[in-house]
């Protein structure tokens, strides 16, 4: 918290609960926040759907919902830059859903199609879309905390070597409150502290890392910020059960990285109300907890806020579920109508550059003849990265 | 036969007659634990959720309860950290058993586990060993994505110091266990999650297996088949597709590939001149190109044909189930292995 080197404005801190009624009041639009609305509903019924297809043996390997969790991924872009990079973990559907990929895009991944964001290359856990600057679902805990710190280091130097401070982008590395404990997130903090890099890292802290309840496997666990203030980082806690607080601190927040080029980190409260994976009895909590959490639920809180502000009706509700629905269904359609990934694509995407299958030498001129559909091609940074 | 095959508790169980016991592969692994931690007090497991939630893949149910939270401890997501401790406490004198969920995520403790374990002995000029075992799940084919699908023998067989075992059946787990937790090395203990819920016949008594000795798994006079692992299922479903086309195949089961039996390969290879090798890591150095080259090397003269390779596709492991399943080392790429190095292609 302490950086005697940069200022620390006061982030506002959440607003004190009054019994009964949600502390939060619009900071946005009532369209904005319908919005927002529709997101948490998109994200909710496509979980349905996929915890449905994978029952079908639609959807393979591990897949890990984000119910209960809607509020974090929706607050935390709405309050980016969409140049803003963002990295995540296995859970990471919402994310991928909230920054904009297409529901079909994203279900199609699942499915193992072609048509999916990565080609059915990498799955539920491997949500990648360079469109809308989601630098990946990432499968080992804890990996993509310093690469949240390289995007961040990547946009500084843009910055101050190649553009002379234009875009000032911020990057977002989500992490679970399991991952707090692998080496890789210290080394990243301190490296963003070290360097000043504007790098939030958000826990998205739901009490679990799968059966373990996070004091069974974390030291401090009642204030997580600790492990940053170690660092010089910033710290928030947020309700992120509720969006309206999110989106709030997080913009305070964001702003101030961008503002000072520092790395801040949030101990986000949440509760994932399904398992961990789909094969989770749930044995190590109870179902009263569980209750308690569901009662809290985010979308309910915002339906709650909505309709008490005269902005949400139940007409104007069936309609906007009905909608959701409609674009879940479509996914999952394309999804099971698309091709299957072909064969040829399991040797194209290896190396940007089309070497071909490896044939016992590592000539060019010895390999087979694949050709590489690979999308990405490094700039020559005359503009900048892209 | 060498000292090890003389000690009484070295028996083949495959050949043990009443065995008629049926046990799942992840019962076994937890019966050689469960023995050896009975046996000698030095001996406990740790790892992510081995204790309250019995295992994420329940190979540790019920150890909890029997040998209490001191012995059977439960870990935060700190491979790295919990590895080296473990290292610490066997160079003190305690016999861990370390469980990684998967093995592609020792990679994140490969300093430990290679830099640490395996150099011990050797840094300290014998001073001080290394008696731990790394055990998890290993290889693809689950749908898990290329992070998940790490068949680590690959990388790890190139390090010296450490013993790698892959058992392909139950009645293999627990002796190659039982053999591993007393051994006085590191040992890596390489499972597939493919293969937790197989049964097979595991004798009720005591019995280890030593390690550098392979299992002929189907005895045959064209071709050698050499394999470990859950491709050794493969292998065996090949046989059988050739034999119907007349290619009367061997199939060497090797269990262990550090130490590796050659003697037992060049025995056979001599005998029906054509060998192919099936390994599920990749194929740029990896144990199924030394032992290739072994062969090379031991049955020059013998071979009527270049020892064939079979393996998982250069690439990282796809996700989509069609593409996933053509990577893998699978019953097609080996019939055609054993056609071409037999000439019947
Ligand atoms: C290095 C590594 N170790 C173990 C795992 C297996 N694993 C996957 S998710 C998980 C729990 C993570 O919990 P948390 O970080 O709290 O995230 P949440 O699942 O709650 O979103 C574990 C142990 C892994 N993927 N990578
Ligand atoms: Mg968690």
């Amino acid at each position: 918290m302490k950086d005697p080197t940069v200022p620390m404005p006061q982030v506002a801190p959440p607003a004190a609960p009054t019994a009964g009624t949600s502390a939060s009041s619009l900071p946005v639009s009532a369209s904005t926040a319908l919005q927002w609305l529709r997101e948490m509903h998109l994200i909710r019924e496509f979980e349905v759907r996929c915890m449905q297809s994978y029952q079908e043996k639609k959807i393979g390997g591990f897949c890990h919902v984000y119910i209960g969790q809607e509020a974090v991924a929706v607050g935390c872009v709405a309050a980016m830059q969409p140049q803003d990079p963002i990295v995540t973990a296995y859970r990471d559907h919402g994310h991928a859903l909230a920054r904009g990929m297409s529901a079909r895009a994203c279900m199609a991944e699942m499915y193992g199609r072609a048509s999916g964001c990565a080609k059915g290359k990498g799955g539920s856990m491997h949500m990648f879309d360079r469109p809308n600057n989601l630098f990946g679902g990432h499968g080992i805990v804890g990996a993509q905390t310093p690469l949240g710190a390289g995007l961040a280091f990547a946009t500084k130097y843009e910055d101050e070597v190649m553009l002379g401070g234009k875009n000032r982008r911020v990057s977002l590395s989500f992490l679970g409150d399991g991952a707090v404990n692998q080496g890789a997130f210290y080394e990243a903090m301190n490296l963003a502290g070290l360097l000043h890099l504007p790098v939030i890292f958000i826990v998205e802290n739901n009490g679990y890392s799968m059966g373990t309840a996070i004091h069974r496997g974390t030291t401090m666990s009642h204030d997580l910020c600790v492990k940053g203030r170690a660092h010089g980082l910033r710290e928030v806690t947020i309700d992120g059960m509720d969006v309206v607080s999110v989106y709030r601190d997080m913009s305070v927040l964001v702003e101030w990285c961008r503002e000072h080029s520092r790395p801040a980190i949030v101990d986000m409260n949440c509760y994932r109300f399904k398992g961990h994976s789909m094969s989770d009895p749930r044995k190590y909590r109870t179902r009263e907890e569980e209750a308690h959490h569901e009662s809290r639920d985010p979308i309910i809180n915002l339906e709650r806020l909505l309709a008490g502000e005269g902005v949400l009706d139940d007409a104007k509700l069936a309609t906007m579920l009905k909608d959701v629905r409609e674009e879940v269904r479509d996914a999952v359609t394309f999804a099971n109508d698309s091709e299957a990934t072909p064969s040829d694509e399991l040797y194209k995407d290896v190396f940007v550059e089309p070497w071909g299958r490896y044939t016992g030498s590592s000539l060019p001129s010895y390999m087979g003849g694949a050709t590489n559909a690979c999308t990405f091609r490094a700039t020559d940074g005359k503009e900048g990265l892209v | 036969m060498s000292a090890v095959m003389s000690n009484p508790l070295f028996r083949e169980p495959l050949t043990i007659a009443g065995a008629a016991r049926e046990i799942e592969f992840r019962d076994a692994v937890r019966e050689a634990m469960c023995e050896e931690m009975r046996r000698d007090k030095r001996v406990y497991l740790l790892g992510e959720e081995v204790a309250q939630y019995d295992g994420a893949y329940k190979v540790s149910k019920g150890m909890l309860a029997e040998f209490g939270a001191a012995r059977v401890v439960d870990t935060p997501i700190s491979e790295s950290g919990f590895s080296g401790m473990a290292i610490g406490s066997a160079m003190l004198g305690l016999r861990p058993i370390v469980e990684f969920m998967s093995w592609s995520f020792s990679l994140v403790a490969a300093d430990p586990i290679l830099n640490n374990a395996p150099k011990m002995l050797y840094m300290s000029g014998g001073q001080y060993g290394c008696p731990i075992v790394f055990r998890g799940n290993d290889g693809a084919g689950g749908q898990l994505g290329s992070t998940h699908s790490w068949s680590v023998e690959g990388l790890f067989s190139n390090v010296p110091g450490v013993k790698i075992v892959i058992p392909s059946n139950p009645a293999d787990a627990k002796g190659l266990m039982k053999t591993a937790i007393r051994d006085d090395d590191p040992v890596f203990f390489l499972e597939s999650e493919r293969l937790l819920s197989m049964k097979g016949h595991v004798p009720e008594g005591e019995y280890l297996i030593p390690f550098g000795h392979a299992a002929i798994r189907r005895a045959g006079k064209d071709c050698t088949i050499c394999s470990w692992g859950r491709p050794v299922h493969f292998c065996m479903e090949a046989a059988e597709i050739l034999a119907n086309e007349g290619i009367d195949c061997e199939v060497i089961d090797l269990r262990t590939i550090r130490p590796l039996d050659l003697p037992t390969v060049v025995a056979s290879v001599r005998k029906t001149s054509a060998a192919v090798v099936v390994d599920q890591s990749w194929s740029f150095a990896s144990p199924g190109s030394e032992l290739a080259a072994q062969i090379h090397r031991h049955c020059f003269d013998d071979l009527d044909n270049f020892v064939h390779r079979v393996h998982s596709d250069d690439v990282p492991t796809p996700y989509a189930v069609a593409l996933e399943q053509e990577y893998l080392p699978n019953v097609r790429k080996i019939c055609e292995a054993v056609r071409s190095a037999t000439y019947r292609a």
